[in-house]
């Protein structure tokens, strides 16, 4: 009998510590979403991002009631001071367990390093650069969505095999538009290609007179814009008052959203060739989001940034169900280890350098009459598969991965 | 109560309030509330006492965060040219890398001096300004700042070799420590004889000079005085947040200090701190609402000017003095 | 292809002519700028924003009213003056008495307010303004293409500098304003209306900074910050050709356009802060400007 005591006691001492290590902070997982909510990427990302962050939030507790969730927000206005406050209060005070989406490279790595210092969770979904699963890579993050690899190899290589083989870069002066620019630039040379010259432009700009007129004289066949939001609008607004393209130069907007192609309107889009790893007439499960985010966002149709917030937050969350924690560092690895399954990407997996994987599709923009409504914008030229879509895990010189 | 005791009771009070308050604010807010505080009072240096109106002190505060963010992170390589010969030297500890953040705001303020002397009042706040402007767009194209991206990753270290700043408290007292000391050095330089020649030169510098003073020298002193504070108060803010980036030389920084100084009350020695604390507190309770923070500093500057030019610590302490006069 | 200083005559001409353009706003700005300073002795750091509510205006005349561009030229700059003439009456004109740099200070702050508001409501990215159909287009000039739109904007700056100039050192009502600014009491006792001429001439000073402001929408995109950074550059402008020369303004303006976009060309990364250097270089020869008296 009192052996029996002993075993249950112990039984019960041994449960109760387990359980004293699977916690949820404070009873409820935070998730802040950080981006720009008011200035050149509040469109592609934004006010959007919140909203789809929300809805993964209620599409998991529709399934699965057991976790507490909170959603915030913030404002970073593309700066890295402003970010890397937002994210230590946060993470110090506030009780966030993750941040999410985080578009502008200079204040994702920012976070990234933060982060990785308290032991939480970034889930990157809008900010580009490769830098963070290269030299930047770290247990506490998760790259969805794209990157500068991903984007130079789609377009990049997709137009040099056209037969644009002469480049000049209009590239805007950050971490994003150099890591866009190298990338870029490797590949136009891996595949014969030349690079005639760069021009770096400051972030953001409203005015590229001077850098294209300079882009004009260089005669390189393709101006490649290594840079997004209404930058690259701009640019492209701005080369037709400077018959660049009548000229015989042709634009290779390197990172477009499908928010751009909206401002700009068909009849200046037309023709332009780009990578997205999202699109909201895929297919059926596709077109319901779109259709319930649109509902939500005022005809707004989603980016594939808002797309990687959305299927992000619900890995992460059904991560943290299984290991009933939000420490950080666990749940990403807890990421690594389930494959994802989401009605946005399909079926995918999260490598050992926090690079989430799936296909990249090549698009050209539809000529106006060819489109059949509002934000029928895009046909479907290639589909890179997953495995090729992203760099290489070995040649990423990422300290987590094992040579 | 006279002046006297007036002074070392606000001194006391301030000293126990930052001492008590970690234990029920952020310490974080506290100590980039600290860093533009010490700002500030060297801001309050240069126009409440010197009658100067620097619209350009960002670039101070500004380079001092590079240049301790630099070579707190990787030290100093440097090849003179022509020469074949260098400076190369590992990565600094922190104090001393605070202190080749003085040192470089010591410096640009010398030569930012030397320039912006020649001229005064709107004109001498015009030069400032434009000064700074360049200040900044040579930030944004320098290599070594990282340009948008700033300087990220700066390690905190430990202070003089003992005290290890990765542990909060122990980076809020150093904070504290540093503080204390650039405000006590401001009050030396008030009181003392400078100080005094300094109050003259700004009530009427023609005078000063009919008794023999060289005022450009005062006035170049006491500029670089100041913009070696505001180094001080830049190269502590980066160690604190690891970061250095473009926002602390932009004019709108230069714009903030002012505003500070003039809501807490120009002149005043205690004006700056309170002003400061409002001011950081302001902007972190506003954070949410966006653009709300440019609108309410605005109006603050419109009000401040047009009917409270003596600033909170200036009102209180006129309303003293009216009660010691009976 | 032609080449000059190792730089083709292409690029280098291009470059000129944008110089020019850039130039053309900077003239315009600093001329503004400059009456407003020669009579009230006021910095205005709200040309800037009032230059950005130029822009505004003309984008919600198109947008509300339906009122192109013609329209705008003329309406914007009389809507936004007279909102400088508000802010005169309501505020400004209490600083008169007191040290000048109170007025840097108000007008600040104006901006700041005014730069927030419309932050707040718009964002920070653009919006856009169509060129009016009659300027689009462009000429091939052989060197480059220019744009209808960029050449009329100098040629219209161009009108109005030497219009303004016109007025005020050559006829009876610029006389009256320039013995106002020497002698302020003696000329009210000669019966003439000091205050409401002050009051006008800030008026006008914004005006032109609003018009800027419409010449600019097509170009530069609609957004509340188009002023900000801009009017430190002017201000530099200002204190170059010396401050309270009209003159002095809009040739500085136009010289410094033209000598950022020569920068360009040949030294770019320096092309931001030439101005501010040239500005250093003229303060320790010649203090009070190209142009200004001292």
């Amino acid at each position: 009998m009192r052996m029996k005591l002993k075993a249950l006691a112990a039984a019960a001492a041994l449960a109760l510590s387990g359980g004293a290590h699977a916690q949820i902070s404070g009873n409820v997982v935070k998730i802040g979403v950080m981006n720009d909510q008011s200035g050149t990427y509040a469109d592609l990302a934004g006010p959007g991002s919140v909203e789809a962050a929300k809805m993964a939030v209620e599409d998991f507790r529709a399934k699965d009631k057991s976790l507490n969730v909170e959603v915030v927000f913030a404002d970073h206005q593309n700066k890295a001071d402003v970010g890397s406050q937002i994210a230590r209060k946060w993470y110090d005070a506030d009780g966030v367990d993750v941040i999410v989406d985080v578009p502008t490279s200079s204040v994702v790595l920012a976070v990234n390093q933060i982060t990785r210092e308290k032991g939480k969770a970034l889930i990157v979904s809008t900010g580009a650069t490769s830098d963070l699963t290269g030299k930047a890579c770290s247990p506490n993050s998760v790259h969805w969505t794209y990157d500068t690899w991903q984007l130079a190899n789609g377009t990049g290589s997709a137009i040099v095999k056209t037969g644009g083989d002469s480049w000049f870069f209009l590239t805007a002066d950050y971490a994003f538009g150099h890591a866009l620019e190298r990338d870029t630039e490797a590949v136009v040379i891996k595949n014969g290609g030349k690079v005639l010259g760069k021009v770096r432009h400051p972030f953001p700009s409203s005015d590229f007179s001077s850098f294209l007129l300079q882009a004009q004289s260089s005669k390189a066949k393709v101006i490649g814009l290594a840079n997004a939001g209404a930058d690259t609008t701009n640019a492209i607004k701005q080369a037709a008052e400077f018959g660049i393209v009548k000229g015989g130069q042709s634009l290779a907007g390197l990172l477009v959203f499908i928010t751009d192609v909206k401002s700009l309107g068909l009849d200046k889009a037309q023709g332009l060739v780009l990578s997205e790893t999202f699109y909201w007439d895929l297919n059926d499960q596709t077109r319901a989001f779109a259709k319930r985010f649109s509902e939500r966002m005022k005809g707004l149709h989603p980016s594939m940034g808002h797309a990687g917030v959305y299927a992000g937050v619900l890995h992460y969350l059904k991560a943290v169900a299984a290991l009933k924690s939000d420490d950080g560092t666990k749940v990403v690895a807890k990421m690594k280890e389930l494959p994802t399954d989401d009605p946005l990407f399909g079926k995918g997996s999260i490598r050992a350098d926090g690079r989430k994987i799936h296909p990249s599709y090549l698009f050209e923009v539809k000529k106006p009459s060819e489109s059949k409504g509002p934000w029928d914008f895009y046909k479907l030229r290639a589909t890179v598969p997953a495995e090729q879509a992203f760099r290489p895990m070995e040649q990423g010189d990422c300290p987590l991965v094992k040579k | 109560m006279n002046e006297v005791t007036y002074q070392r009771t606000a001194f006391i009070a301030m000293m126990v309030f930052f001492i008590v308050a970690p234990a029920f604010i952020y310490p974080v807010f506290l100590m980039k509330a600290l860093c533009f505080a010490l700002f500030a009072c060297a801001f309050n240096l240069l126009i409440g006492f010197g009658g100067l109106l620097s619209f350009g002190h960002a670039m101070f505060l500004g380079m001092a965060g590079y240049a301790a963010a630099y070579t707190a992170k990787a030290g100093v390589n440097l090849t003179i040219p022509f020469t074949g010969m260098g400076i190369f030297l590992p990565p600094f500890s922190t104090e001393l890398a605070i202190l080749a953040g003085v040192l470089a705001s010591t410096v640009l303020g010398y030569l930012a001096g030397l320039l912006a002397i020649r001229r005064q009042g709107i004109y001498f706040a015009m030069v400032t300004l434009a000064l700074a402007q360049m200040v900044f767009f040579f930030c944004v194209q320098a290599p070594f700042t990282g340009g948008e991206d700033g300087i990220q990753a700066v390690p905190r270290g430990r202070f003089l070799g003992m005290l290890d700043l990765n542990q909060m408290m122990n980076l809020y007292w150093v904070v504290l420590g540093i503080f204390t000391a650039g405000f006590l050095l401001i009050f030396r330089i008030i009181n003392s004889p400078f100080g005094q020649v300094l109050k003259a030169i700004r009530e009427n510098e023609a005078r000063a000079t009919s008794l023999g003073y060289r005022t450009d020298h005062y006035k170049l002193l006491a500029f670089v005085l100041s913009a070696g504070l505001a180094g001080l108060a830049g190269a502590t803010k980066a160690i604190v947040f690891q970061l250095a980036s473009l926002t602390d030389v932009h004019w709108s920084m230069s714009g903030e200090v002012v505003l500070m100084t003039l809501l807490g009350g120009l002149g005043t020695i205690f004006g700056p701190v309170l002003g400061a604390f409002i001011i950081i507190a302001m902007q972190n309770y506003l954070a949410e609402l966006g653009a709300w923070v440019t609108i309410v500093q605005g109006v603050i500057f419109v009000v401040c000017v047009l009917a409270f030019r003596r600033g909170i610590v200036g009102e209180l302490e006129a309303w003293l003095q009216r009660r010691r006069r009976g | 292809m032609s080449e000059i200083f190792g730089v083709p005559t292409q690029a280098l001409f291009g470059q000129l002519l944008i110089g020019l353009i850039n130039g053309s706003f900077y003239a315009l700005l600093s001329l503004g700028l400059a009456v407003i300073f020669g009579l009230l002795n006021i910095i205005n750091f709200t040309h800037g924003a009032q230059y950005m509510m130029g822009a505004f205006a003309a984008y919600f005349l198109a947008q509300k009213l339906g009122l192109g561009y013609w329209w705008s030229l003329i309406l914007v700059p009389l809507i936004v003056g007279a909102s400088g003439i508000v802010i005169e009456r309501l505020m400004i004109s209490r600083l008169y008495k007191l040290d000048h740099l109170y007025g840097l200070l108000l007008t600040f702050g104006i901006a700041l307010i005014i730069q927030g508001a419309f932050r707040h409501q718009f964002g920070s990215s653009g919006l856009p303004y169509a060129i009016p159909k009659e300027l689009e287009g462009g000429q091939n000039l052989g060197f480059m293409f220019l744009p209808n739109y960029r050449a009329w904007v100098i040629v219209a700056s161009l009108a109005v500098c030497i219009g303004t100039w016109f007025v005020i050192e050559r006829t009876k009502l610029g006389a009256y304003l320039r013995a106002a600014t020497e002698n302020p009491t003696l000329v009210q006792a000669f019966g003439v209306n000091v205050p409401r001429m002050i009051t006008l001439t800030y008026g006008f000073g914004v005006a032109l900074a609003a018009l800027a402001g419409v010449m600019a929408a097509p170009i530069y995109q609609v957004n509340p910050l188009m002023g900000a950074d801009l009017i430190i550059v002017v201000f530099a402008v200002v204190v170059i050709g010396g401050m309270g020369s009209i003159l002095g303004s809009v040739l500085t303006g136009f010289a410094l356009g033209v000598v950022e976009g020569l920068t360009k060309v040949f030294f770019p990364e320096a092309s931001n802060t030439v101005i501010f250097v040239i500005m250093a270089i003229v303060l320790m020869i010649r203090p009070q400007g190209l142009f200004g008296q001292r």
